[in-house]
C-alpha cells in the first residue's frame, strides 16, 4: 500500500513552487491579469526548461515518459499560485497527438510541444441548442480535406503554432498557424490568467490524426483530472489566504480568526477540500493503471473537486470581507479560475450524468 | 513497501509511487487468515443456522488463539500481543467481513476500559478487569457526560470523597448507553474540588448493582431507549478502584491506544450506505418510472458519491502516512464531520425518495404493514445523532480550526478553574 506521492514528486512539487513564487509572485499574476499579454514568456519558458511540458511525452521524443499523476502535481501547482498563460490545452494537444498521429506526425511535433519551443491549443467546444458541445459524439465539424466552421472556448489560441481540433466521428485534425482562413477572436473571458478564444475556419486545411477517434476520451480523460488538480491547488489556495487573513486582521482588539463563527467557516472550508487530493490522485493513477474504472473516475474527480473550488473561492471571498470584494483582492483570480475549471470540457452537473452512466447506476 | 521502479535512465528518477495493493509478502498471511476462517468458520456444529453464543465465543478464542483478534492486548490478559501491523491487520478485517465471520467483542468494556487499563491501570486491575471485558464476561457503560457537563465535559460536577476506605459517589451522569446490561462503570468524578478544573477529576470503577445507583433509561427521538440517565446517591466503591491517581483522571480518560487504528472503516461504512441508497433510488418510483432514471436524482447520487469516493482515497492516504511515519495533517482531525456530512446527504435524498412514506413511523402501523422502507426513518434520525454523539460537529470544527489551521484558542474554553 502506498498512496501518496513519490520522493521524486514532491520534489517536483517543491521545484516548481519555488520556481512560480520566483518567477510568477503574486504581484507577476496581477500584472498578466490586468494586462494585455497572454502570458510570461519567461515562466513559458522555464516551464519548459524544468521539463514539466513533456512529462507525459515518450522520451524518444523529447518527453519523461511518465504519468498522469506527474502532470497532476504540475496543474496543482500552476493552480495553487494561479499562474497565467498556457499548459492544459498545450498538454492534451499533445497527449492527442503521442496516442493517435503518425509516426511522422508524432516526429515533427512532439520534441516542439515537449520543451515549448512550440504551443499548441485544444479546440473542441461547438456551440449546440442547449450549451456548449464537448463530447466527442457531438461535434459536427466535419473534415473534406479542408474544414468548415467554429470552435468555441479555445484557450490561448491566439500565438499558439497547432491547433488540434476534434472533427465529426469523435476524431482529431491539425491545422497549423496561419493556415488559410483560419482566424481567431478573443472572447471576454473572466478568468484572465487562461485567455479564451472563438476560433472560425472557412476552407481551412486539416490533417487528421490518424487513431484519433481511438483516444479521444482518454484525452479528455486526462483533461478532467488536469482541471480537478488545478481546482485542487486553487481551493487549498483560497483556504490558505482566509486562514492567513484570519490571524492578521484584527477587530473589536483580536484577531477576528478568534470569533467562533468565522472557525467554523473555515474548517468546513477544510473539510470540503483537504480530503479531495486523494480523489485527484486516484483518478489519475487510474487513467494509467487501472483502465476499468479510470473513466467514472476522472468525471467524477472534475465534478467534485470543480464544484468545491467554486464553493470554496465564494466563501473565501466572504471571509476576506470588505476588501475581499476589491479588485485589489488575489482572492478574485482564484474565483475566476473555479469558473474556468468548473466550465471547461463539461460542466460539473454533465459529468455528474456521466458518472452515473459509466457506472451503470 | 514495495515498489515498481524500473532502473534506467528518468524513469529511475521518476518511478511510480502509488500502489494500491498490500505487496506480495502479504498474500502468505491473507492465505493463513482464509484458511483458518476455512477451518473455523462457521462453526460445524451449526448446521447452516445462525451459530449460538458458546460457539462464537469458541471461535474468538480460537482466531485471537491464531492471532488475528485483540492483537494489541497482551497474552496474559487474553489478547494475542501481536507487533503492530497495520496492513496485516487490515487483511484480517477484509477476510473476516468477506465470510462475515464475527470480529472482536464491541462495546464500552472491550474498545475503551481494556486500551485505558493496559496504559494506566495497576497490575491487579488488569489481571481483574481485561480478560474479562474482552471476553464479554464483564459488561461496562460509561460515565462522562452530565446534564450540565457536555461539550465542556471538565465541568462535570459529580462528586467522589473518600470515607472509611470507599469512595461515595453523588451526582448524576447522562447518555449512559449499554445500561440494560452493564454491571459496571467506569466514570470521570470530581473528587479534588479545590483544584482546577481538569486536575480535579479522577477515573473510578464501580459496580451499577448496589442501592446508591439508579438507572433512568432517556425516550430518544426515535422512541427507543438507547442511553440512559444514572443517579448517584452515595453510591460506593472501594478506595483502590480508581486507575491513575486522584486527580489524573481527566488524563487517563484520554490515554485510549491508538494501536493499529482502522483508517477505513468510516469509509467503508459510508460505501456501505451509499448502495444501500442505490438500491432505494432503483426501487422508488418517479411518474411512474424508477426514481433511478431521473436527471436530478442522478445528479444528486453523483454528488454524494463524489464525497463517499473522496473519503475512501483520504483513507488510503492516512493509511500509507501512517505506514511511512509521515505527518497526516489535518486529514484524520476531518473524517467523523465528514462521515457525517455523508450520512446527513445521503438521509436527505432518501427522504426525498420515499416522499409520502417518510411521515410514516419506522413500526407500529396499526395494520401492522410496513413497506420495507422504515429503516430509512430510523437513518433519518439517525443521521441527527451522528453529528453530535462522540464529540459534536461544532466541537470538530473548533478542533479542526484550532489544532488544524492553527487559529486562535478560544479564550473561554481555555479557562482552568474549578467550576
Amino acid at each position: 500500500m502506498n498512496f501518496d506521492l513519490s520522493d521524486e514528486q514532491r520534489l517536483l512539487e517543491d521545484t516548481l513552487d519555488k520556481f512560480l513564487a520566483t518567477e510568477c509572485p503574486m504581484t507577476r499574476v496581477r500584472e498578466l491579469f490586468d494586462g494585455e499579454a497572454d502570458c510570461d514568456a519567461a515562466v513559458w519558458s522555464g516551464l519548459g526548461a524544468i521539463g514539466v511540458l513533456g512529462l507525459h511525452l515518450p522520451e524518444d521524443l523529447g518527453g519523461a515518459g511518465l504519468e498522469l499523476l506527474d502532470l497532476s502535481v504540475v496543474a496543482e501547482a500552476l493552480g495553487r499560485h494561479a499562474t497565467p498563460g498556457p499548459f492544459l490545452e498545450h498538454v492534451l494537444a499533445a497527449m492527442a497527438i503521442d496516442r493517435a498521429g503518425s509516426s511522422s506526425q508524432r516526429e515533427r511535433w512532439l520534441p516542439g510541444l515537449a520543451t515549448g519551443e512550440l504551443r499548441a491549443s485544444f479546440a473542441i467546444a461547438e456551440q449546440g441548442d442547449s450549451g456548449e458541445h464537448w463530447r466527442p459524439e457531438q461535434w459536427q465539424l466535419a473534415d473534406a480535406g479542408t474544414i468548415t466552421g467554429e470552435k468555441r472556448f479555445v484557450p490561448h489560441a491566439r500565438g499558439a503554432d497547432l491547433l488540434v481540433v476534434g472533427l465529426r466521428g469523435g476524431g482529431f485534425g491539425l491545422v497549423e498557424a496561419g493556415a488559410p482562413g483560419l482566424a481567431i477572436e478573443r472572447l471576454a473571458g473572466l478568468d484572465r490568467t487562461r485567455r479564451l478564444d472563438c476560433v472560425t475556419f472557412e476552407g481551412t486545411p486539416c490533417e487528421p490524426l490518424p487513431r484519433g477517434a481511438d483516444v479521444a476520451d482518454q484525452v479528455l480523460d486526462a483533461g478532467l483530472v488536469l482541471l480537478a488538480a488545478d481546482a485542487y491547488g486553487g481551493a487549498m489556495a483560497c483556504v490558505d489566504a482566509s486562514v492567513a487573513y484570519a490571524k492578521t486582521r484584527e477587530q473589536f482588539g483580536v484577531k477576528i480568526g478568534s470569533f467562533q463563527a468565522l472557525k467554523h467557516q473555515l474548517a468546513d472550508m477544510a473539510v470540503e477540500i483537504h480530503p479531495t487530493r486523494g480523489l485527484v490522485w486516484y483518478a489519475a493513477h487510474a487513467f494509467d493503471h487501472l483502465p476499468e474504472g479510470a473513466r467514472a473516475a476522472a468525471a467524477n474527480a472534475k465534478a467534485h473537486l470543480t464544484e468545491r473550488f467554486v464553493d470554496i473561492a465564494r466563501r473565501a471571498v466572504e471571509a476576506h470581507g470588505g476588501i475581499g470584494y476589491t479588485w485589489e483582492c488575489d482572492v478574485q483570480f482564484w474565483l475566476k479560475r473555479s469558473l474556468f475549471d468548473w466550465a471547461m470540457l463539461g460542466d460539473a452537473n454533465l459529468h455528474r450524468r456521466r458518472t452515473a452512466d459509466l457506472l451503470g447506476w | 513497501m514495495k515498489r515498481d521502479c524500473p532502473g534506467k535512465g528518468r524513469e529511475a528518477l521518476f518511478c511510480r509511487a502509488v500502489d494500491l495493493g498490500y505487496g506480495t509478502e502479504y498474500d502468505a498471511h491473507r492465505e493463513q487468515v482464509r484458511s483458518f476462517l476455512r477451518a473455523h468458520w462457521p462453526p460445524p456444529e451449526a448446521n447452516g443456522d445462525a451459530p449460538g453464543a458458546e460457539p462464537v465465543r469458541r471461535f474468538r478464542r480460537a482466531g485471537t488463539d491464531a492471532g488475528y483478534l485483540y492483537r494489541n492486548i497482551p497474552r496474559r490478559y487474553g489478547g494475542s500481543d501481536q507487533a503492530p501491523d497495520i496492513l496485516a491487520a487490515q487483511i484480517i478485517r477484509e477476510e473476516f467481513a468477506a465470510v462475515r465471520a464475527p470480529m472482536e467483542l464491541t462495546g464500552q468494556g472491550p474498545q475503551m476500559l481494556a486500551p485505558t487499563l493496559l496504559e494506566c491501570g495497576s497490575d491487579w486491575q488488569k489481571d481483574l478487569f481485561v480478560r474479562q471485558a474482552i471476553e464479554g464476561e464483564h459488561t461496562w457503560c460509561q460515565g462522562y457526560s452530565e446534564p450540565g457537563a457536555g461539550s465542556d465535559l471538565a465541568s462535570l460536577r459529580t462528586t467522589g470523597e473518600l470515607r472509611d476506605g470507599e469512595w461515595v459517589i453523588n451526582g448524576q451522569k447522562i447518555w449512559t448507553s449499554h445500561w440494560r446490561t452493564a454491571q459496571y462503570m467506569f466514570a470521570l468524578v470530581r473528587t479534588e474540588p479545590e483544584a482546577p478544573k481538569h486536575a480535579g477529576i479522577s477515573y473510578l470503577l464501580l459496580e451499577m448493582d448496589q442501592p446508591g445507583v439508579e438507572v433512568r433509561p432517556l425516550k430518544q427521538i426515535t422512541g427507543e431507549s438507547e442511553f440512559a440517565e444514572v443517579f448517584f446517591d452515595d453510591a460506593r466503591t472501594p478506595a483502590d478502584w480508581i486507575v491513575g491517581e486522584r486527580g489524573e483522571g481527566w488524563t487517563v480518560s484520554r490515554s485510549l491506544l491508538r494501536h493499529e487504528r482502522n483508517m477505513i472503516g468510516g469509509a467503508d461504512r459510508s460505501g456501505a450506505l451509499f448502495r444501500s441508497l442505490l438500491r432505494l433510488a432503483r426501487k422508488a418510483r418517479i411518474d411512474g418510472r424508477p426514481a433511478i432514471e431521473d436527471r436530478q436524482v442522478r445528479e444528486a447520487l453523483a454528488d454524494i458519491y463524489g464525497y463517499v469516493e473522496t473519503q475512501r482515497c483520504s483513507s488510503y492516504v492516512q493509511l500509507t502516512r501512517e505506514l511511512q511515519g509521515r505527518d497526516p495533517g489535518t486529514l484524520p482531525m476531518l473524517n467523523k464531520i465528514s462521515d457525517t456530512n455523508i450520512v446527513q446527504q445521503v438521509s436527505k435524498l432518501a427522504h426525498r425518495l420515499l416522499g409520502a412514506e417518510s411521515a410514516l413511523a419506522p413500526r407500529g402501523q396499526p395494520t401492522g404493514r410496513t413497506s420495507g422502507s422504515e429503516k430509512w426513518t430510523n437513518q433519518f434520525m439517525g443521521s441527527l445523532g451522528l453529528a453530535i454523539a462522540g464529540g459534536t460537529s461544532n466541537i470538530q470544527r473548533n478542533i479542526i480550526a484550532e489544532r488544524g489551521l492553527g487559529l486562535p484558542r478560544d479564550a473561554a474554553a481555555d479557562r482552568d478553574s474549578a467550576p
